[in-house]
């Protein structure tokens, strides 16, 4: 396997115009010649979608969920960042890059994350002219708020619901498409497999989850929107329908994974409530700019929190990290958290919380303020735990939240495996080691609306139009194993659920592969994992028929290879012996406790090689250079 | 619906003028119908315009139950409502009591069939100094509302009618667009005082006519 | 607690389905009320039973995936709060519970307690949009929006699609749904080029559904999980009148 990042050469600020400029045109007339599938219909795949189906494509859609409405992009709160630099405060689109650079800890690709800030300013105009009601100051003009990462404010907010209103502007451009008839929407059709003719992605197989049939997909190219794996862990911020399995078969089909180690987690979640718990739910990091983070200084103090004063508080975030305070980034907010509760000094019934405390802005501000900033936020968790925020102060905890790993992809967005193109969360490409607040939004819609519509050109201007029918042999044989499996699941009769086998795996890589990690832990979880693995294939039941609507079964394909994937994911998080961003390794801390990073020996991307189960797979290494922003140790002092 | 409606309510206020005359005494009432005899074009220009309208109105009505049925297909094992009021929920059995109430009145004061003795009552009216005769629409109201049973049917008519008008009238603004965060609880408020108001209105005539409060005058 | 539950049971779109009674001998009230129906379906499925089947995906009250007829009330007895963020706390030991699907012709059940929603999409490919390229906008800041507009147009944005509005409506009618996206739209001078022919294609995409019609009975706006008021709908009203006014029909 031979990874050419293709990044242009040149200095960074204009790399991108004159690569747009190289790219292989195709012409209007061609264009719907071409069909392209589209896997995912979250903001990188619905705007995608929408995009290349305005230039011409002819364009297939796949989403398992019942409207391409749903995809979890619709879940982000806080917002989207952009270099507008409209408060005047001094912001760039170099700023940006910078920011995003250092945030994910020197671990990105430089060109890449500078055409993801020059890009940033056209989704916002996109966006507005699609709709988006942005909020606004009384003149009429956007409004921004500042962000966890960043000294200056540049992200754009709906509300706490920008992921929902980005989203349904990229649900509506596509909508239009698909009524324009250029797009072909299929809904509730799950992904099961990547067809490859000669080397080159040519279509999928697919599962219909209403009716079960299995069907084949030709296409001149395929891209791959289909988020991230956080659902690996069980109990994360995601939608319990999201999965690693698009890229996953991917992999097993020759794609390198990039970075699995890369997990992010969310310092701002409500805690677990009990053993019935199926999901977590994230309090937008937005809350940090107006609520203060505190524990008690003492250890087992089990006062009210309004009954503990002032100086029996440990502001801990704005005690380490003076110049960001509560804002500081998400690894380094989480880690602390850990830390303080590891100590006995958390909060709540189990102990493993830390309080998000409003008492001050409300005084400040009014409650009038902090309910337009955040109202619905707060609505929210008194639902979920019978609590009032505004009485009294919030419990978070950490929870699994983003990836930053995902799998590899080129400066085109173009994976190893030719005409395979990866966006959003399911590539590697943006965020380094770690992700900045309101910068996933910004990169799937980059992605879908700005980057891929031009890159993917360049590939299909070498394709001859519709060259592989379903008809080839690379179909039957895709088709096959999909239909193999399926009738593995359903054969088995064991005694677990799905459910049980994950709730399992998650709490193994929770413990082992979570907010910290030891070289002794993850080779415990990779005994464990193929273990479960085997048990997972011999006890497995999975009730009902595969003809019908059956989500026990769908399940146990996601959980199948979550199982399988979740090695590559310890794997990956042993190789690498430094500590970034959201992989912090024990062994590998300063004095004071932060994260050590090892640019001598880990300044590379670990791309992985799928080969075979039974063998470990091989790591094949893209080095990072670093030309603009220097190599510096991440402080937030 | 609402348009027709709207009208339909415009009818309702004319109509309650004109019986209000009652209470003026015999000649206002029987001049207003002499008047209205004497001018046929406008009694059958209204006279069609208002079946025309009514028509309208029933037609739409059965076509949104018709509608509204067949989006539904299978009902709900338990039913609730939250805020619905019941006379929002009944307005097609509000609406059918009082087409059979309409058929009834209609045969009894426009076509005489219920006790057609009353109906061909006359008053002598000396006009320019020559004598004629002329129906006496007030003695035939007098006459007919003295049976009970007729009275508490009017009275029974008129408070359905005042159900319908009460979602009916606040209903019809929204159907029309008209909805402003200020004002419309205003226009929801003065649209249920409105529609019961006219079913007081209407309500009035037979109890004064049959409890004799009239009749002195 | 313990509570007795009869959930709607239909193997598929031909079944004719019924009503089927399971006891719930140990329900906590942290539990969300999807959360309770794992643990049903986890044991249905060791006993040899297929679980029920329901619609959920983000489990925190905005994909618009969950909804059930709890009750006779679409998302259950909290109000402004999606089936998914309803919790076991509001209810009590000993309770019965009625669980059934969305009922309505333009959302067909697929099976048990999930139903087909695809007339919502088909709704809004018809018009619910507006018409611009990717890469033809103007710079954002061009345009100016008076911040009422702009929180106004969110209000009704915030729709999550999920049809509760359609399952509470005597009449089964999305005027609610299809109300707030033409008045999203149309709350912005982005929007307004395109308003007219919008609410009349939306109108239109939505009688051909076979939805019922709306006879303001607000049973919508009380279910609504995100509070979306029935201006939204007077507003449709008055976007669809002018546009049958003012505008030609070419």
């Amino acid at each position: 396997m031979k990874l050419d990042a293709r990044i242009p050469d040149g200095p960074i600020d204009t790399k991108w115009e004159r690569h747009c400029f190289e790219l292989k045109l195709i012409n209007p007339a061609n264009k719907r010649k071409f069909r392209v599938i589209v896997v995912g219909t979250g903001l990188a795949g619905a705007s995608a979608a929408a995009s290349l189906a305005e230039l011409g494509y002819q364009v297939d859609a796949f989403c398992f969920q019942d409207s391409p409405r749903r995809a979890h992009s619709i879940a982000a709160q806080g917002g989207i960042n952009a270099a507008k630099n409209y408060q005047g405060d001094g912001d760039s689109i170099y700023r940006l890059f910078y920011d995003t650079v250092k945030g994910g800890d020197f671990r990105a690709r430089e060109a890449n994350v500078y055409r993801l800030a020059q890009v940033s300013v056209n989704i916002i105009d996109q966006c507005v002219a699609q709709g988006v009601p942005f909020a606004r100051e009384y003149g009429g003009y956007l409004d921004n708020r500042s962000f966890g990462g960043a000294q200056v404010s540049r992200t754009f907010y709906a509300r706490g619901q920008t992921g929902q209103q980005l989203l349904l502007g990229a649900y509506q451009a596509l909508a239009r498409q698909v009524g324009n008839k250029k797009v072909r929407m299929h809904r509730r059709c799950e992904m099961l497999d990547l067809v490859l003719v000669d080397g080159h992605a040519k279509g999928i197989i697919t599962r219909d989850l209403i009716t079960g049939e299995i069907s084949r997909h030709a296409a001149d190219a395929v891209i791959l929107a289909t988020g991230g794996y956080g659902n690996a862990f069980f109990l994360s911020t995601n939608a319990k329908g999201c999965n690693v399995t698009a890229a996953y078969r991917a992999y097993k089909k020759g794609a390198a994974f990039a970075n699995p180690c890369y997990t992010q987690i969310h310092p701002t979640c409500i805690p677990v409530a009990g053993d019935h718990q199926s999901k977590l739910t994230l309090m937008s990091e937005s809350l940090r700019n107006d609520g203060r983070i505190w524990v008690p200084k003492q250890k087992g103090d089990r006062r009210a929190a309004g009954d503990i004063p002032a100086q029996d508080r440990d502001y801990y975030l704005e005690r380490k990290y003076p110049s960001f305070g509560n804002l500081a980034p998400r690894d380094i907010a989480s880690r602390a958290a850990k830390e303080v509760c590891d100590e006995g000094r958390g909060v709540g019934p189990r102990g493993l919380g830390v309080y998000l405390d409003f008492a001050e802005s409300i005084q400040r501000l009014g409650s009038h303020v902090i309910e337009e900033r955040y109202g619905n936020l707060f609505e929210m968790y008194n639902r979920i735990t019978g609590e009032d925020p505004y009485a009294s102060p919030m419990r978070i905890f950490p929870a699994v939240h983003y990836t930053m790993g995902g799998l590899w992809v080129d400066y085109n967005l173009m994976s190893n495996l030719p005409g395979l193109f990866v966006l959003g969360e399911a590539n590697f490409s943006d965020h380094g080691a770690n992700r900045l607040g309101a910068s996933a939004l910004m990169q799937g819609l980059a992605d879908g609306y700005f980057v891929v519509p031009y890159t993917i050109g360049h590939y299909l201007a070498g394709q001859r139009p519709a060259a592989v029918s379903t008809e080839h042999a690379e179909f039957a044989r895709a088709e096959e194993e999909t239909r193999q499996r399926i009738s593995t699941f359903l054969s088995l009769k064991g005694s677990r659920t799905a459910d049980s086998f994950h709730r399992e795996l998650g709490a193994v890589l929770w413990d082992h592969c979570g907010m910290s990690r030891s070289a002794s832990g993850l080779k415990e979880a990779l005994r464990r994992i193929p273990a479960l693995r085997q048990e997972f294939w011999e006890n497995l039941r999975v009730p009902g028929s595969g003809a019908d609507l059956n989500q026990s079964l769908e399940k146990a394909g996601r959980v199948a290879d979550f199982m399988e994937f979740a090695e590559l994911l310890c794997h990956d998080a042993l190789t690498r012996e430094e500590s970034c961003g959201g992989h912090f390794r024990e062994e590998y801390q300063t004095s004071e406790g932060e994260a050590q990073r090892d640019d001598a020996n880990f300044t590379h991307v670990s791309a992985w090689e799928f080969k075979g189960l039974e063998s470990p797979p091989e790591e094949h290494r893209e080095p990072l250079i670093f030309e603009n922003v220097p190599l510096a140790v991440r402080s937030y002092k | 619906m609402a348009l027709s409606g709207l009208l339909l309510v415009g009818f309702l206020l004319g109509h309650l003028a004109g019986n209000l005359l009652v209470f003026k005494g015999r000649q206002a009432m029987n001049d207003y119908a002499e008047f209205l005899k004497n001018s046929p074009e406008l009694l059958w220009t209204a006279r069609i315009g208002l079946l025309l309208i009514f028509a309208v109105h029933l037609l739409t009505g059965i076509r949104l139950q018709l509608v509204s049925r067949g989006a539904r297909p299978v009902a709900y094992h338990k039913k609730g409502h939250l805020v619905s009021s019941s006379a929002s929920r009944s307005m097609l059995l509000t609406g059918a009591v009082v087409l059979v109430y309409l058929l009834f009145h209609l045969a009894h004061f426009t076509l005489g069939l219920v006790s057609p003795e009353d109906f061909q009552l006359t008053e002598q009216v000396i006009r320019d100094g020559v004598a004629s005769s002329r129906p006496d629409v007030y003695g035939m109201m007098l006459a007919g509302f003295q049976h009970d049973w007729l009275v508490a049917l009017y009275v029974l008519g008129m408070i359905l009618l005042g159900m319908h008008l009460s979602h009916g009238i606040a209903s019809l603004f929204q159907s029309l667009g008209i909805r402003h965060a200020r004002y419309t609880p205003m226009i929801e408020i003065s649209a249920k005082i409105l529609a019961w108001l006219l079913a007081a209105g209407f309500i009035m005539v037979p109890l004064s006519l049959r409890s004799g409060l009239l009749e002195a005058a | 607690m313990r509570l007795k539950l009869h959930v709607w049971r239909q193997r598929g779109p031909a079944d004719a389905g019924q009503m089927v009674s399971y006891d719930m001998p140990d329900v906590s009230p942290d539990m969300s009320f999807l959360e309770m129906l794992d643990v049903l379906n986890e044991r249905l499925t060791l006993e040899g039973e297929e679980p029920i089947a329901f619609d959920h995906d983000c489990r925190e009250g905005i994909c618009g995936a969950c909804g059930l007829v709890i009750n006779g009330i679409a998302h259950g007895p909290t109000r402004g709060t999606t089936t998914c963020q309803l919790h076991m706390r509001s209810f009590k030991d000993g309770d019965e519970i009625w669980i059934e699907p969305w009922r309505a012709r333009a959302f067909p059940v697929i099976k048990d307690l999930v139903v087909d929603r695809k007339s919502f999409d088909r709704v809004i490919e018809s018009g619910g949009f507006i018409s611009v390229n990717t890469g033809s906008a103007p710079e954002a800041n061009i345009l100016s929006v008076a911040k009422d507009s702009a929180d106004q147009a969110f209000e009704y944005a915030a729709c999550i699609g999920c049809g509760a509005c359609v399952a509470a409506c005597k009449n089964a009618s999305a005027m609610l749904f299809v109300g707030a996206k033409v008045s999203h739209l149309a709350s912005l001078p982005q929007g307004r080029v395109e308003a007219g022919r919008r609410a009349r294609a939306m109108v239109s995409a939505m009688d051909a559904e076979g939805f019922g019609s709306c006879t303001n009975q607000f049973e919508c706006e009380a279910v609504c999980p995100k509070d979306i008021s029935v201006r939204a709908i007077a507003k449709m009203n008055r976007e669809y009148l002018r546009a049958g006014l003012l505008e030609s029909e070419s």
